[in-house]
């Protein structure tokens, strides 16, 4: 059964959207210029970094939330998109360093020791900013395609999608850490310098970029609210539901899912766009297949089936993170692998369905995720 | 020393103190070795000389130096090696490497006669370094005496090579001929070298004969050689297959049986590779080393039991909630592996490993230039053992006959009187119980540490998912085929791309056949 | 560790009190030391010496300083054991009175490896914690991902571990061998007559930036030596790479005929599988011995040695250096760890890394006191020529370059997990961070030049 989506939760989540849009949009950024640095209510440019960090995480988190919470095909490679999206940027930022480099060439740094004489042909589109930006969004989108186009069209799915996505990561881990690959190896591509011309090391670069990385944010939700509230996402719905009886029904199922799947790559891509010149770094280490399931981890934890607790989760998660390796560096893991169990065995709508069982008190529960029927032989 | 330590009285003094036990000690040291002399003399007539060219030895005239040596050489023994050992710690280099070419003849002539076979083949490979023609007799009448093959083969193969640098034509143009006849690898450098030497224009009419003898000894050893790497290439393919297999079996299993698919597989590998460590240490701290080589089949049950006992408990705590929601569990059941992953890191805190008992260790040469090391034999026994083994509980015993029914059909096997839930909480113990047993084996070809179950998981999934759900045979059939064709490929491609090939051909395949090898047909295959 | 007596008397003594009564654990040590140092303050003020007893004999606010190691993921293995190091010989010099007669206050945190994180955290020791200076980093990875950082904010970072050279930054002091130090002087050892003449050198490694560039700098330095090129073999194989039945089939074919070596750049878990298949496939260490330089005492440590007897390691200091400051630096560090409670307690062992890691913590707190100051620009110069008696023997601070003149050892690998040192250099080895044979045009110079500069 289709899930009607603007209910009254749904006008309620408009109302956080736009809550939490103007906190982080102007709130935050003007908490760092204005306060003096001594002051409580101080962002510091360490923070305002890291805080963009995590939003651009999010936006990884709401692609994935879009084919695993709505289309119920879990995939377990969103690392890949993610990378792919962040190495075209990164590509770009890496060429812009130029003379400035360690060895003074204009050649990136690792080309130079590893004696690569001159610039492979595939680098030379990211050149150019507009090269290197949508580079970072159609990359991941075409491989997805592809990809998706592979899998979908013979109809592997379940679980046997999700170790194949992850089969896809490892692979993509393996090749981006050969150095052959002229991408950097293992230490991938870092120490950039400037970006259109803006000093990234200035703290107002990257107040710009958090602020970029807001609006993209707020984009990438409404996008998504947007597909999931038209019919196609009742399909979408659907097809998490039943499959067979959607494809009873005269629908096509594969292009669907081949359609969020592909939305989502170009998601991820983004996230990886904006994440590179925040953080200055990218290695192979962000596409393996432990980032990629720790992006299935905040969408868990935030509540699948809403784009708010993608959201949610990935903040929450990711600050956690932050806080928590500061003062028990080894407990770590296990807080992380127990968060897994738990909110996958008890509360299967994460941090979202725990707030509206709280608030909600009056109706009843009502599972945002069906049980998937019976066990497959 | 670099730096000047004028100034620093502090440091100076402290190395002052460091430099006075040296010294002592290397006075020491000259006392003794000066000391051991007279009372260890050997009983032969011509001690004297010999003493006296232990003297010569240390001489710096590089005339008297090798003339000791050669009568060293020739009358010396074993005995005199400690000797020997004395003089090169204290010379000073030119001495040394004058002394090392004696000390390592005569302890390899010793060694010859030893009673272990692996030190006479050692000692013979060892002689052919030295390149002295004083050994060749040696190593001839060491071989006529030898009873192994692969011993006498080496000790023959390593006369010859020394024949090669001979001064006598006719004996060259033996060793050559022999040599081919040997298929002998190490001799190829050498004979290549003749070739070029024998096809240069001013080569004389030796020379000539000399390089033709060689290429067709070449031809003669590249061509055998090609069959052994290809027999051997063979072998490491089974080898991975046999290792893919042990793994994925229990993970088979549990996803045919109950669909679950544990990404806490390879950590279970772990707790049985955990368990072997401590039963091992256990062996150290409690039993006489005699035992110690015992430790090896007392873990088995240990490490089969500690996995089906974790098995269980995670059955019973985690899995049992997920029942019918498939990813789920495979999403619950990582986060049980990271908190094992971690848990492992922060008890045994490091990188471990168990000492291989000593019927593991090196291999067998099963002809000249194969050698199949024994652990990966035995690893591909076990398999075979473990797959008899689950064919016989399941097809043969009762509980076979319930975990079928209920793989077939949960819900007529419910109705039936079968108790579904024992079953899969047996299964899944005997699963988890089968993991212990690979993370056991294991053990025997790398580390004990808190990743040993990711290095493989990805791999035993492939395994799973290309073998198709449910049949036995399917993960056998996929396992050699991805373990064979990553050997294969290997070797051209280099161990990256190898793995890379793999995974993309699995993807590929997995369009012709969705649901793998053997899919399960009818009304089940779309639930 | 005997350190130079601060100067204010006083404090000292206040200090040397509780250190008698030695405290069983680190929290009751810092309780002690809270105590000490509120005594100290009073102390101070009550003998009214105005600012200069505030500064020196009260030491004024205790001195923050980072440590940047992973304590969990991959890396944990191995870079535990530098955090445990840094944190005894901060409590050393603590007890000891301070640097300037002011208390070290460490902030240790968890980059998890995970290379981006290592850049955040080392944003947040600087930025957040205003730390003088930071202890970490193992892989060149983690290294190239924190430089930014440091040189953005002008921050400090001794690195303590062996390293690919080719960086000249004016913000890392780099405390670990260049290659100069360690992978070249072990393959001329290997050609050398006492070394074993060897002719064929199989280079193996694990596919990441510190054996690729030592393997090129390796390469054009046996070419220069005449080694033809089809004597060369390269190979790189994938992190946690476990099944080395070809490579060793591959080795076994190359070496046949004798007179070749392995040199080894594999790291961390493979090598066990590495040396276990290489014994297996009936190699042995006197047919192609392994000269590796990614296995220490810390990583033999519970690991089965028997397959790895004979074969050979270049470091710059082993546990089994006989030196009496050695003698006393390792018993230390047995008693630190167990009394801290850390895995393995008494069990534990020093090595290279460990040992430049400990002298890293004295060399920054001499330049210190050098400069008088902890500002990163004072200190910095101050460090420069700076020398100490470290476990393994007088090292010096390199008088422009940022490295550090060390010793070269070559050991060989005995059965209970230690080293024999059969080879050591004469006197120290000058760092080059720009080698000779690849890079002969380049130096690095921070005193008469701005860091890498082109030689005429």
């Amino acid at each position: 059964m289709p899930e009607p989506v603007v209910t009254r939760q749904g006008s309620r989540e408009t109302v956080v959207f736009y809550v939490v849009g103007v906190l982080f949009l102007i709130v935050v950024p003007l908490l760092n210029v204005v306060p003096d640095e001594e002051s409580w209510m101080h962002i510091s440019d360490f923070r305002l970094n890291q805080f963009g960090k995590f939003l651009a995480f999010a936006i990884l988190a709401l692609g994935l939330d879009l084919i695993w919470g709505y289309c119920g095909v879990l995939s377990m490679g969103q690392g890949v998109f993610f990378g792919l999206g962040a190495y075209c940027m990164g590509m770009y930022l890496a060429l812009q360093i130029g003379k400035e480099s360690v060895y003074g060439s204009e050649l990136p740094d690792f080309m130079v020791w590893t004696q690569v004489k001159e610039l492979p042909l595939f680098w030379y589109p990211f050149k150019s900013f507009l090269g290197g930006f949508f580079g970072a969004i159609l990359v991941p989108v075409l491989f997805a395609t592809i990809f998706g186009f592979l899998a979908f069209r013979s109809r592997i799915k379940g679980v046997y999608f999700a170790i194949i996505t992850q089969a896809l990561a490892f692979a993509a881990w393996l090749v981006f850490n050969r150095n052959e690959t002229r991408l950097g190896g293992t230490n991938g591509l870092t120490d950039f310098k400037q970006l259109l011309g803006f000093r990234l090391s200035d703290p107002s670069t990257q107040r710009g970029l958090y602020i970029l990385t807001v609006l993209a944010l707020a984009a990438s939700y409404l996008l998504c609210r947007w597909i999931v509230a038209s019919r196609a996402g009742n399909v979408l719905i659907a097809i998490r539901d039943s499959e067979s009886r959607v494809t009873f029904s005269g629908y096509t199922p594969w292009m669907y899912k081949l359609f969020v799947f592909v939305v989502a790559a170009g998601l991820a891509g983004l996230a990886g766009m904006l994440y590179v010149p925040q953080v200055g770094i990218i290695t192979p280490a962000q596409i393996g297949v432990l980032p990629s399931l720790e992006v299935v981890i905040w969408v868990a934890v935030g509540g699948r089936g809403t784009l708010i607790g993608a959201i949610l989760g990935a903040v929450a998660v990711n600050y956690g993170r932050s806080v928590l390796t500061n003062y028990f560096p080894e407990a770590w893991p296990f807080i992380l692998g127990g968060l897994f169990v738990v909110v996958v065995t008890m509360f299967p709508d994460g941090l979202v369905g725990m707030i509206r069982k709280l608030t909600d008190r009056k109706q009843t529960h009502r599972p945002l995720i069906k049980v998937e029927g019976g066990t497959t032989a | 020393m670099v730096i000047s330590l004028a100034g620093i009285p502090r440091n100076l003094s402290v190395l002052v103190l460091f430099l006075l036990p040296a010294i002592g000690l290397g006075l020491q040291s000259t006392l003794a070795a000066g000391e051991a002399d007279p009372a260890a003399s050997p009983v032969v007539s011509s001690a004297d000389s010999i003493e006296q060219a232990l003297l010569d030895v240390k001489s710096e005239d590089e005339a008297v130096r090798s003339k000791a040596v050669a009568l060293l050489i020739e009358k010396g023994d074993a005995s005199l090696v400690p000797k020997l050992d004395a003089i090169r710690a204290e010379a000073d280099r030119a001495v040394r490497i004058a002394i090392k070419p004696v000390i390592d003849l005569l302890k390899n002539r010793a060694n010859l006669t030893s009673g272990q076979p692996d030190t006479r083949r050692s000692a013979a490979a060892d002689l052919v370094g030295t390149g002295r023609p004083e050994a060749i007799t040696w190593l001839e009448e060491a071989a006529a005496k030898e009873t192994v093959w692969w011993v006498r083969y080496t000790m023959e193969e390593a006369a010859q090579l020394i024949q090669l640098r001979s001064q006598d034509p006719a004996v060259r143009l033996e060793a050559v001929k022999k040599l081919g006849d040997h298929r002998s690898q190490n001799s190829l450098s050498l004979l290549q070298e003749f070739v070029e030497a024998g096809t240069q224009s001013g080569a004389t009419e030796e020379q000539r004969t000399l390089a033709v003898a060689a290429e067709t000894a070449i031809e003669q050893i590249n061509s055998w050689g090609w069959w052994a790497n290809a027999i051997e290439t063979l072998f490491r393919g089974i080898s991975l297959s046999s290792i893919l297999l042990i793994m994925s079996l229990g993970l088979a299993i549990v996803f045919g049986l109950m669909g679950v698919i544990n990404m806490a597989h390879g950590e279970l590998m772990m707790i049985g590779a955990y368990a072997t460590f401590i039963t091992q240490q256990a062996f150290i701290g409690w039993f006489s080393p005699d035992l110690f080589d015992w430790y090896f089949p007392v873990a088995l049950p240990v490490a089969f039991l500690s996995a089906a006992l974790f098995g269980w408990v995670l059955e019973a705590t985690v899995i049992r909630f997920l029942y019918g929601r498939l990813l789920e569990t495979l999403l619950a059941t990582w986060g049980v592996s990271l908190i094992l992953m971690q848990a492992a890191r922060v008890y045994f805190g490091d990188l471990t490993a168990v000492i291989a008992p000593q019927a593991l260790r090196g291999g067998a040469q099963v002809m000249v230039g194969v050698y199949l090391p024994y652990n990966r034999i035995f690893i591909i026994i076990l398999s075979i053992i473990c797959v008899l083994g689950i064919y016989f509980l399941l097809f043969r015993s009762n509980l076979g006959i319930r975990v079928r029914a209920v793989t077939q059909n949960r819900n007529m096997s419910a109705c039936l009187g079968i108790p579904t839930r024992k079953v899969d909480s047996y299964t899944f113990a005997f699963a988890s119980g089968l993991a212990g047993i690979a993370g056991w084996a294991l053990t025997m070809v790398g580390n004990v540490d808190p990743g040993l179950g990711q290095n493989y998981i990805v791999d035993a999934f492939m395994v799973v998912v290309t073998g198709g759900v449910g049949k036995l045979a399917g993960t056998i059939w996929a396992s050699l085929g991805i373990g064979g064709l990553n050997k294969l490929i290997e070797p051209v491609s280099g161990a990256v791309y190898g793995k890379v090939f793999i995974l993309v051909g699995v993807i590929l395949f997995l369009q012709w056949r969705p649901q793998g090898l053997f899919a399960a047909k009818g009304r089940s295959a779309d639930a | 560790m005997e350190t130079k007596v601060p100067q204010g008397s006083k404090a000292v003594k206040e200090a040397e009190v509780p250190t008698e009564a030695v405290g069983s654990s680190r929290r009751e040590f810092l309780g002690q030391s809270g105590r000490v140092a509120a005594g100290v303050g009073v102390a101070a003020l009550l003998g009214n010496l105005g600012n200069y007893a505030l500064s020196y004999a009260a030491g004024g606010p205790p001195i923050k300083i980072g440590v940047l190691h992973s304590l969990s993921g991959t890396m944990a293995i191995s870079e535990v054991s530098l955090r445990d190091v840094v944190l005894m010989a901060v409590e050393e010099i603590n007890k000891a009175g301070g640097v300037m007669g002011r208390q070290i206050e460490t902030k240790v945190v968890d980059p998890a490896s995970n290379w981006d994180l290592f850049a955040e955290k080392a944003k947040q020791l600087l930025l957040e914690d205003k730390v003088s200076v930071v202890f970490g980093c193992w892989t060149s990875v983690s290294r190239k991902s924190v430089l930014p950082v440091f040189e953005k904010n002008n921050g400090l970072l001794f690195y303590p571990v062996q390293y690919e050279g080719e960086e000249c930054s004016r913000n890392v002091f780099y405390t670990g061998a260049a290659v100069n130090q360690q992978a070249a002087p072990a393959v001329e050892y290997l050609m050398s007559p006492e070394g074993g003449a060897y002719k064929k050198f199989y280079l193996l490694g694990t596919d990441y930036v510190y054996p690729r560039t030592t393997n090129k700098i390796l390469r054009a330095m046996l070419l220069a030596k005449k080694v033809p090129a089809s004597n060369i073999e390269e190979e790189y194989t994938p992190f946690h790479h476990q099944d080395y039945q070809t490579i060793c089939g591959k080795i076994k074919r190359f070496a046949a005929g004798g007179g070749a070596a392995v040199i080894s750049t594999i790291n961390g878990d493979s090598n066990v599988p590495f040396y276990k298949e290489f014994g297996n496939q009936g190699l042995r260490a006197e047919d192609a011995p392994i000269m590796a330089f990614s296995v220490a005492e810390d990583e033999l440590r519970g690991m089965d040695t028997s397959a790895l007897v004979g074969h050979l390691a270049a470091w710059n200091y082993y546990q089994s250096v006989d030196t009496p400051q050695n003698k006393k630096f390792v018993a230390n560090f047995k008693a630190y760890c167990k009394r801290n409670n850390l895995p393995d307690g008494e069990n534990r062992v020093t090595d290279d890394p460990i040992e430049a890691a400990y002298f890293g913590v004295y060399v920054w707190k001499q330049a210190v006191e050098k400069a008088g100051s902890t500002e990163v620009d004072k200190v910095r110069k101050a460090v420069y020529g700076q020398k100490f008696l470290a476990p393994g023997g007088q090292i010096m601070m390199d008088e422009a370059n940022q490295h550090t003149h060390k010793p070269v050892l070559i050991g060989e690998i005995l059965k209970n997990g230690q080293f024999k040192v059969i080879f050591r250099s004469k006197g120290l080895v000058k760092p080059e961070p720009w080698s000779e044979y690849t890079n002969p045009d380049k130096g690095c110079d921070w005193i008469n030049h701005q860091g890498t500069y082109q030689k005429k």
